[in-house]
């Protein structure tokens, strides 16, 4: 029996439910806050004049002292709140692909961080770091280790660094998880034959098992990456950008600019150059996934 | 890279050591959650902490496993929110992944589609967030499962295609081949010949779609303003925001929360796992 349709159009037919989903609920208002953020509009309940301003919001944008430090601040989340996860997450592998008894269950257990919703981690570390009653004060209290009970989400100085810290805990096992996988194919005849020439644990890891496994390392590292780039549920839940505005990352800011502040034309131009800056990363992404697999 | 050698006796205490940090590092704080949902209100204020429980403590869980009060309602309202939104987005998902997939494996659809796609899930939601809330208002479905539905659907559909796609690539083409000549259309042969071997990859896509759209919070917080579309990651930024000041009543929200991830993330680990590191990593 000849099918009624040609392949040609059958492959449309297959892509349509996807393609009208994200066409309707990505591409389009993708195409449409670009608009906005050449605009002066403004989120009003009263009908409004829009008008075209140009490059105007950019400029404004670009020259905000506040937009550029919050910016900042979200790189600095996403390189050591990455970071720390790829040295955790590669050591943790390393440790868990030796021989010993319970390995299946030390396994199975850092599943846990990962598996639990990303706001029921934020609300956990909060309660940890209270000021009067945390856990973390009365047991580093406990071990003699600090004096007086700190306010480490209240304390500028500190307050990004334990964010960070909550955000490790809950994402290094997605990177142990895929550099266990990685170092599975790392050969054995390989790492022996170094043994028997005299070279040291170290000198084998990064001569032989860090190159063997750094394309994968490598993709998810940029998709954390993006990932920690957006970053805004665990900062609503445990700072709003505070204090001092120090852990106001750029989605944080953004989004007061649209629902605090009711602009919607300079908020657009702000979520641009965020997306801009994404799609450095995404890139990078691509890059990453081509090198690996030499398909996409 | 285990050893055919015995290992030497320091190298193993430092094995154990570090074995041991590590679990107290990943335990802790989900144990310490589960203690305070189970300590009495005054043991949680005592400086140091009381960090075993004087008397345990099980009234917020039948505080919030009861329908009849207001924290009750509140949460229980969202766990089933929470449910049906993230059921239903990965169903979806699914279906549309399938077939997409489909089309990208056997129908020479453009690799740069599929980038466009997976494009779409890296950008960071504010970029979508503004005219979604204004095309939504439009239609009257703002604060209504629906809209949550839709938005989580966009958000699962290129990952699902990817995994999905991956797994269809490695099938020989042969079987798909044999079952047309017999006069068998597409759909029939996806349904009764591709679906049933990809049935374990479809699992695990299933269960990695349903925890991500269980984990979602800001779609939700701006979308959704009542028990009539909230979902559980908003009903516990407002349990821990308002005038709760219980840290327990928190803690077992929280705890309550994961148990469906954690208890999905445990039993089907290894499925679980091998979608994660393959969806990200073999391509």
């Amino acid at each position: 029996m000849r099918s009624l349709i040609g392949a040609k159009q059958q492959k449309w037919l297959l892509l349509a439910p996807a393609l009208t989903v994200l066409a309707l609920i990505s591409f389009v208002p993708f195409v449409q806050t670009l608009w906005l953020s050449f605009s002066d509009s403004e989120i009003s309940a009263l009908p409004t004049v829009v008008s075209f301003i140009g490059l105007e919001n950019y400029i404004y944008a670009l020259t905000d002292p506040d937009f550029i430090d919050s910016l900042g601040r979200t790189l600095y989340f996403t390189f050591v709140s990455v970071g720390a996860e790829v040295i955790l997450g590669v050591a943790v592998a390393l440790l868990l692909n030796q021989q010993f008894k319970g390995r299946t269950l030390m396994r199975a257990l850092i599943i846990l961080p990962w598996a639990i919703p990303t706001i029921v981690n934020a609300v956990t570390w909060r309660l940890i770091y209270n000021p009067e009653y945390g856990a973390l004060n009365s047991l580093l209290m406990q071990l003699g280790i600090i004096g007086e009970y700190q306010s480490w989400l209240g304390n500028p100085d500190v307050a990004m660094n334990m964010v960070i810290l909550a955000d490790v805990w809950k994402n290094f096992p997605l990177v142990a998880y895929v550099a266990l996988a990685a170092l599975q194919t790392v050969p054995m005849d390989m790492l022996n034959a170094a043994r028997l020439e005299g070279a040291n644990a170290w000198r084998r890891f990064f001569k032989i098992t860090l190159p063997w496994i750094i394309g994968p390392l490598l993709v998810i590292i940029v998709l954390r990456s993006v990932e920690a780039f957006r970053v805004f549920d665990i900062i609503y839940v445990m700072t709003r950008g505070g204090p001092a505005n120090q852990t106001k990352t750029a989605s944080f800011y953004v989004y007061q600019e649209y629902f605090s502040y009711l602009r919607s034309g300079s908020g657009s131009s702000y979520a641009i150059i965020v997306a801009l800056i994404s799609i450095i990363l995404i890139f990078g992404y691509y890059k990453a996934a081509k090198r690996q697999n030499g398909s996409l | 890279m285990h050893s055919t050698i015995k290992r030497p006796r320091h190298l193993s205490c430092l094995l154990y050591a570090s074995l041991t940090l590590l679990a107290f590092f990943v335990l802790a704080p989900v144990l310490w959650l589960l203690l305070m949902s189970l300590s009495s209100p005054t043991d949680l204020t005592k400086v140091p902490l009381q960090w075993i429980p004087s008397q345990w403590d099980f009234s917020r869980y039948a505080l919030l496993l009861d329908w009849q009060n207001g924290s009750g309602k509140r949460f229980l309202a969202a766990m089933l929110n929470s449910l049906i939104i993230a059921t239903s987005a990965s169903f979806i998902a699914l279906v549309a992944g399938v077939l997409a997939a489909y089309a990208f494996s056997r129908r020479n659809a453009s690799m740069l589609l599929m980038f466009a796609f997976l494009a779409t899930i890296m950008m960071p939601p504010i970029t979508y967030i503004l005219p979604l809330y204004s095309a939504f208002s439009e239609l009257g479905i703002l604060n209504t499962k629906v809209s949550l539905i839709i938005c989580y659907s966009a958000m699962l559909i290129p990952f699902a295609i990817w995994l999905m796609k991956t797994n269809i690539d490695v099938l020989p083409e042969e079987i798909e081949h044999a079952a047309m000549i017999e006069g068998a259309g597409t759909i029939y042969t996806l349904r009764k010949v591709v679906l049933p071997i990809i049935l374990p990859a479809i699992g695990a896509t299933a269960m990695l779609s349903f925890l991500t759209a269980w984990d979602e919070f800001f779609y939700a917080l701006i979308f959704s303003s009542d028990l009539s579309a909230k979902t559980i990651p908003v009903a516990i930024a407002d349990f821990s925001a308002g005038r709760v000041t219980d840290f327990g009543v928190i803690a077992s929200v929280g705890v309550l929360a994961s148990v469906p991830p954690v208890l999905i993330a445990l039993f089907f680990q290894r499925f679980i796992v091998s979608g994660l590191v393959g969806g990200s990593v073999k391509g």
